[in-house]
């Protein structure tokens, strides 16, 4: 048996954990943050949210399923880092084609194995997240967390413009069936256009969007408004991305100029970035949420939806006052979920309800946006208003 | 919304006695269920036939029925307290199956009761095999292909359209009773007939088999509102065709991707909503095809369950609390998290930690039962491990399991290579109770982890890990144990004993050598939530790891330690003792500290004690909590042998017990400081010797004299026990049972024929001793006291002899020094009190007779160990109840085919049940009941008794026959009662050819057998007894029973059970 190679993370505040290196061997500096989802490692992986941030997950036997080509958010692996308590590198899963520490390493990305993730959890919960390092390489932990302390942090860093796509493209997958994959949908030119602006969009918001009946067009954070406008879009979606809304100003401009004149629907980053665009702030969390059992309430049905979640920053709900409305609300600390305009035909939610990982409870909304796209032409500012009635009406017919 | 207030009062049904397949997560989930109402302020009205639960003390429900688990009990219940609802939904099968009896005969519409949690076509559409199979298909989800089948012609046409092999599943059963797979022709039909049998309304579904695929459970609750939330997903190790309670489970599912997991999440979702269950907690079932994926559910149980129990306790997400909660119209949102307090129940736990539950075999007590599992349950408990890794929570929980496990040691026991291989291929290929560690077996002796696949379906996930532990054995062996390599093996869960027995050394070798190098496990909470929200109740496991989450503080606290896994001769009981405990010590002031790893107690409830160690119950694990904690006492008598073995050894290590001095517990145990003892006191006991060879036992047999009573010492539930009434019979009990050895010597004892058996239970603050309760014994000396039926007050002791018990009692309580419970049982026989043995702790009887006599005894004694006086609590006189109590014995022979349901000195029922009423006939009749026992008031008894019981017969024929029975009879026992003048016709034995009596019982001719067998282990009975539990019948192997029976039956003739609250008997 091959002696583990020895590795450390070491936080800002000179906290020091030691672990086996797994994946790449070198050294990488992040926010770490922890995710509790008990399944989806891969697609937190490839989720380009993540870029910037060390990422350690609470459930603590990591690898068992290995890895897949079909449950990759994106074409890369985007964490900076990757923490667990234990890594499990013989797979035992029917779609598994590689390990996960196969993947790291190819993707050169450094992991770390072997601490008490739970304490690590316990620190960044009371302390809040902070820039933390990897490294295999270099084994004094006073240097790392002089490294670590020396990096910059999240707020105020533009890292859309590093995961976003160089140029537009058409996206013709939908949901992914057992036994059968992606589903392929290209072709019905008669379907309504969504224009999806890319801040780091994960994959299965674009193969949920294509299931739902759009044709799809994905274009770059620094797309205009005009050069939006000018694919002639029935609807207009704002993807997830990572880091601080408050960083990506162009993504704000554009926005702004798009309200009112199609349908918009945004999630996370974009739900944001929506917020920015009314007017409103945002602001940082102490730690975040990352995870798959988050329960959000629906303010107007009281329905509650178990979502997935990633984001470490949020919308400060006072500050959009009458320029949009609450429509969900994070039972847990009773953050922002979720926006519906006055007046303006757009939703928002922080949360993921294309899940992956994660519950499908709130995967109504894709519908909801098709049913926006529709009722605009005839509706226009007042479309969202007419779409609540009218699933109000459904909703009785239901009931009865 | 919140409380519905149109609800006032409710009716809870419990499950009844413990039984494979319904164990004590019932008392557990019906307990959290009345204690979450009565928060409420709603009126409570309970009806549970077992007295050794928590839920039937007196102040948990306003009105609390002790009576049989009958449609008819529960419906004069309903008559005279008219609750508003009734929840069906947290009493197990039993529970539900109640309820669906009540519905249907019309008695909830009549007395406008409404059925809360899950409706009547909710229960029925989940329950009934085909209309569930028609739901799944309808909602687009895949079941396997099955048809149902009445009878044996729609059984074998159901066989050939869906070929073999095939699984039979009864309706409507529990733990999969009558449940098997059928491979051959031949085998299906018995296989059919056997499950025909056992459902109650004669159905089967014949299903296609699924054997081998992966089994997955999803706990799923749901409110008012159609929030459902997954609450637990549970991965088994052993694949489809182990039933799920005989299975090793793991919890969260290892071995599936977000995608499949969400796949079977959204499944569970549209089946709760399809089905229908308003609100609560449902059990859904799923199979999956290892090489694609394939889904297919295979059932669900609308109602709290055994899995609901375990996915509480491995999430502490309180299950059966909510689910209460829910059905009395809260909304998940509207309830908050207990452990977080500042998040809402509405969400889906997280767990940083992995959950091994292993089931808990007994095997050993039935002779002839093949230790083969298959889908009907044969498992008596379990114990549930927690660990960081799934490595350490699977060894933990076998050192959890008290088999004399501490690790994953080898069963090849000096086989060569060759012969092993050979073994370990063929006991693979067929699931039992000992596979895992031939698993590991196999793994040592290089068969490959594909092969081990192949052969157990076992997926290889748990295979790989498996080969980790067995694959860090030679570098442990190697013994230059460093610390990484300490602690690296203590992170995997090896316990210290284990690496000792490997490395060839002693366990205290291994812990100061771990000590030396600071190694120490720390203590981290289950929280809900992966630590994301900050915990406040502290709900703790251990794990080699860096931070220690719950440093102790520094309060008087008291440690009490629980009685591990349910077994037979170790069940609720103990539970109900240490539960009470807790209770009381939490009362008094001090902090209590639990340690259990039974994740079917309430003990391991976290709203019990202030603090819960989910702990594996060995020496090592119990001396960590005990360092730390620093107690200022620890409580070992409540808790049953298990905590008791540990006595002396924590005692050495310097640890304070709280109560009786361990000597004394020596003193009883031990048989010649036993004898000196008696001898000292001036009392009696049945001749005896001490055995420490074979030589020895022939010479002591013949000195004492035949029959003799022979088992080992240091036994509980009279393990190995048997009565022998020859040499003959004595040299095959050395041979096959037990050897005689140096350390563990052999009694040997007199059996005094025909004696009449007593249980005492008393309570002694060191000073005063008061009894609890005398309980005389139905069965004659001879058969164990745990199964035998007893009665308080005694019905045939006269006053002198009562008197002469209590005398002796308090005499060898204060002689032993007994601060706490003793516990005596003494033998009359011939106007003599003989003493039996003697147990300084907590025994099996103490939550029969504080529900008899309506004192909590286990409270009182707990308190007295902790310096109070019997005068300061007030309990200074004996109370002798105006009415009758009767505590009967429930056995799981129907569970292990071919198997002798004759009793005897070892003890095989798992479970017990209370009949109360105003005389002994009645009580006795309720207790009969309340144990399935349907006492005939017309057909025909058939008699057949042995010589000795002959002169005892005739008042029983002529009670019989006043009650409106005929009698049949064998020919010497028809000619006996013809000369008495009692009408009785004659039928064949079964060596005499057919039609014999065997015959005539299965032809239905026969409603009761009356058959005391000839000697002790004879089999010629044997197919009686066996027909007679087949078809159902109530048959009688003793006398005593046989004519306890008969007045039963006499007084059921004079008028039907009437229902009363225990409140009423008490008259508080």
């Amino acid at each position: 048996m091959s002696v583990p190679r020895t590795a450390y993370l070491v936080l800002a505040d000179g906290t020091a954990y030691r672990g086996r290196a797994f994946g790449a061997i070198g050294e990488s500096i992040g926010e770490v943050v922890f995710n509790t989802a008990m399944t989806g490692y891969q697609e937190v992986l490839t989720d380009p949210s993540y870029k910037g941030q060390i990422v350690c997950m609470t459930y603590p036997e990591i690898g068992n399923v290995g890895i897949n080509p079909e449950d990759a958010e994106s074409g890369r692996v985007y964490v900076e880092g990757f923490v667990v308590k234990e890594y499990w590198p013989r797979p035992s899963n029917w779609r598994s084609t590689m390990t996960l520490g196969e993947y790291l390493e190819r993707a050169g990305v450094v992991g770390i194995e072997g601490i008490d993730t739970r304490a690590l959890v316990r620190r960044i919960r009371t302390h809040g997240a902070q820039q933390a390092i990897i490294s295999s390489v270099d084994s004094d932990p006073a240097s790392l967390a002089a490294k670590a302390k020396a990096a910059p942090g999240l707020e105020g860093l533009d890292l859309v413009r590093e995961v976003t796509c160089a140029e537009a493209y058409e996206w013709e997958w939908g949901d992914w069936r057992l036994g059968q994959g992606y589903r392929h949908a290209g072709g019905n030119r008669d379907a309504p256009l969504v224009v999806a602006i890319d801040y780091g969009i994960k994959r299965n918001i674009l193969r949920r969007l294509v299931a739902t009946g759009f044709r799809l067009k994905v274009v770059p954070a620094f797309a205009t408004a005009e050069q939006i406008m000018a694919l002639n879009p029935d609807g207009i979606f704002l993807s997830n991305g990572p880091a601080d809304p408050a960083a990506v100003p162009y993504a704000r401009a554009t926005v702004a100029e798009l309200l009112g004149r199609k349908p918009i629907f945004g999630i996370c980053l974009g739900h944001q970035i929506l917020g920015l665009a009314l007017g409103g702030r945002t602001y940082k969390l102490g730690f975040g949420h990352h995870g798959a059992n988050h329960p959000v309430k629906d303010l107007r049905t009281n329905r509650v939806e178990i979502t997935s979640q990633n984001h470490g920053f949020a919308v400060d709900a006072e500050s959009l006052t009458g320029r949009a409305e609450l429509s969900h609300l994070n039972l847990n600390d009773q953050t922002v979920e979720g926006l519906r305009g006055v007046g303006v035909p757009f939703f928002s939610v922080q949360y993921h309800p294309e899940a992956s990982p994660g519950p499908h409870d709130a995967g109504y909304l894709f519908a909801r946006f098709r049913r926006l796209v529709e009722a605009f032409p005839r509706y226009g500012a007042e479309a969202l208003d007419r779409l609540a009635v009218e699933e109000e009406s459904v909703k009785l017919k239901l009931e009865d | 919304m919140p409380l519905n207030r149109d609800l006032k009062s409710i009716m809870l049904i419990g499950s009844g006695p413990i039984v494979i397949g319904q164990a004590c997560e019932f008392d557990y989930s019906g307990t959290q269920a009345l204690k979450a109402l009565r928060e409420e302020g709603l009126r409570l009205i309970l009806m549970n036939s077992n007295p050794a639960t928590i839920m039937t003390d007196p102040e948990i429900a306003d009105r609390t029925y002790i009576e049989p688990m009958t449609a008819a009990s529960a419906a004069k219940i309903i008559e005279r307290e008219r609750p508003d609802a009734l929840l069906p939904t947290v009493g197990g099968q039993t529970a539900l199956n109640l309820a669906i009896e009540l519905a249907e005969s019309g008695v909830l519409e009549r007395y406008g009761v409404k059925l809360i949690g899950a409706g009547l076509e909710a229960i029925k559409k989940a329950e009934d095999r085909d209309r569930f199979k028609r739901a799944m298909v309808a909602i687009g989800l895949e079941v396997p292909e099955s048809s149902i089948a009445h009878s044996r012609e729609e059984a074998i046409a159901v066989r050939d359209r869906l070929g073999l092999p095939l699984i039979i599943r009864p309706s409507r059963t529990l733990g999969g009773t009558g449940g098997s797979i059928a491979r051959d022709a031949a085998e299906f039909e018995s296989k059919v007939a056997w499950g025909l049998e056992a459902s109650p309304n004669r159905e089967v579904l014949i299903e296609q088999s699924v054997e081998g695929w992966k089994e997955f459970e999803l706990e799923v609750m749901r409110d008012s509102a159609d929030n459902v939330v997954i609450i637990c997903s549970i991965e088994n190790l052993d694949p489809m065709g182990v039933h799920t309670g005989d299975s090793i489970t793991v919890a969260p599912a290892q071995t599936l991707t977000d995608k499949e997991y969400q796949l079977m999440r959204d499944a569970a979702l549209r089946i709760i909503r399809e089905i229908g269950v308003d609100t609560g907690g449902s059990n859904i079932q799923f199979a999956i095809d290892p090489a694609t994926g394939r889904m297919v559910v295979i059932e669900m149980n609308p109602r709290v369950s055994r899995s609901s129990a375990l996915a509480s306790k491995a999430t502490g997400f309180p299950i059966a609390k909510i689910a209460a909660r829910l059905a009395v119209g809260y909304r998940l949102d509207e309830i908050p998290n207990d452990i977080t307090k500042m998040t809402p129940a509405c969400f889906e736990p997280t767990i940083d930690y992995v959950v091994t539950k292993i089931p808990r075999f007994a095997f050993e007590k039935f002779p002839g039962a093949i230790d083969e599992l298959g889908p009907q349950m044969k498992s008596v408990g379990e114990v549930m491990a927690i660990g960081r890794t799934f490595k350490e929570s699977l060894q933990k929980a076998l050192r959890s399991l008290e088999i004399s496990s501490y690790g994953l040691e080898s069963t090849l026991d000096g086989l060569d290579p060759d012969a092993a291989r050979a073994e370990l291929k063929r006991r693979l290929a067929v699931p039992n109770s000992r596979r895992i560690y031939q698993l590991a077996d196999a793994l040592r002796i290089g068969i490959s982890r594909e092969e081990i696949h192949r052969l157990t379906h076992i997926d290889p996930w748990f295979i790989d890990t498996f080969a980790e532990l067995v694959g860090n054995e030679p570098r442990i062996a190697r013994g230059t144990l460093g610390p990484e390599l300490l602690r690296e093996a203590k992170a995997q869960g090896f316990s210290d004993r284990r690496i000792a027995e490997l490395a060839g050394t002693d366990e205290a070798v291994i812990t100061r050598e771990r000590r030396r190098h600071g190694i120490q496990p720390v203590f981290k909470a289950v929280d809900t939530c992966g630590a994301e929200f900050q915990a406040f109740t502290p709900y703790l496991y251990s794990t080699y790891e860096g931070e220690d989450e719950a440093p102790p503080d520094s309060r008087r606290k008291v440690m009490i330690l629980g009685g591990g896994p349910n077994r037979i001769g170790q069940g609720i009981e103990f539970d109900y003792c240490c539960v009470h405990a807790s209770l009381a010590l939490k009362q008094a002031g001090f902090e209590t500290i639990m340690v259990n790893c039974n994740p079917e107690t309430v003990s391991t409830d976290y709203d019990i004690s202030d603090r819960l160690y989910f702990e594996p119950l060995t020496f090592e694990d119990v001396l960590a909590i005990a360092e730390r904690e620093r107690p200022m006492g620890v409580i070992v008598q409540f808790g049953g042998q298990t905590p008791l073995k540990l006595a002396v050894p924590l005692e050495r290590a310097g640890v304070r017990l709280l109560g009786t001095p361990s000597d004394a517990i020596d003193r009883a145990e031990d048989r010649e400081r036993f004898n000196a003892l008696v001898v000292k006191l001036g009392l009696r006991q049945p001749r005896g010797v001490l055995a420490r060879s074979f030589d020895e036992a022939i010479a002591g047999a013949a000195r004492v004299g035949y029959p003799v009573l022979i088992r080992p010492s240091y036994v509980l539930g009279g393990r190995a026990m048997e009565l022998v009434s020859n040499e003959e019979g004595l040299r095959r009990y050395l041979r096959e049972a037990l050897r005689a050895s140096e350390e563990r010597p052999l009694l040997i004892d007199s059996y005094l024929e025909g004696a009449i058996e007593v249980d005492v239970d008393a309570v002694s603050d060191g000073s005063t001793v008061v009894i609890g309760g005398i309980m005389e014994h139905v069965e004659h000396a001879g058969i164990h006291s745990g199964d035998s039926a007893c009665v308080l007050p005694p019905r045939t002791l006269n006053p002198a002899i009562q008197e002469a018990l209590r005398e002796q009692t308090r005499m060898l309580a204060r002689e032993l020094g007994v601060v706490g419970l003793i516990n005596v049982q003494y033998a009359i026989h011939q106007g003599e009190v003989y003493i039996l043995e003697v147990n300084p702790r907590a025994s099996r009887t103490i939550p029969f007779v504080s529900k008899a006599i309506g004192v909590p005894l286990a409270k009182l004694a707990a308190l007295v160990m902790t310096g109070k006086s019997l005068h300061e609590l007030g309990f200074t006189a004996e109370r002798v109840p105006a009415h009758v109590a009767v505590k009967e014995s429930v056995f799981p022979f129907a569970r292990f085919p071919g198997v002798d349901t004759v009793l005897g000195p070892e003890m095989r029922s798992t479970g017990e049940v209370m009949g109360i009423d105003m005389s002994f006939p009645m009580a006795f009749a309720k207790a009969e009941l309340a144990a399935s026992t349907d006492l005939p008031l017309a057909g025909t008894a058939f008699i057949s008794v042995r010589d000795a019981d002959k002169p005892a017969l005739e008042p029983i024929a002529r009670l019989l026959i006043t009650s409106g029975l005929d009698l049949v009879a064998t020919s010497g026992n028809a000619r006996l009662l013809a000369r008495a003048g009692i009408p009785c016709r004659v039928v064949n034995k079964v060596g005499q050819g057919s039609p014999h009596i065997v015959d005539l019982m299965r032809a239905g001719g026969i409603a009761m057998v009356i058959n005391t067998p000839d000697q002790f282990g004879e089999k010629d009975s044997f197919s009686i007894r066996r027909t007679a539990l087949e078809m159902r019948l109530p048959y009688f192997t003793t006398i005593a029973a046989a004519e306890a029976a008969a007045q039963a039956i006499a007084a059921l003739r004079n008028g039907g059970p009437g229902v009363r609250a225990l409140q009423d008997y008490y008259g508080t």
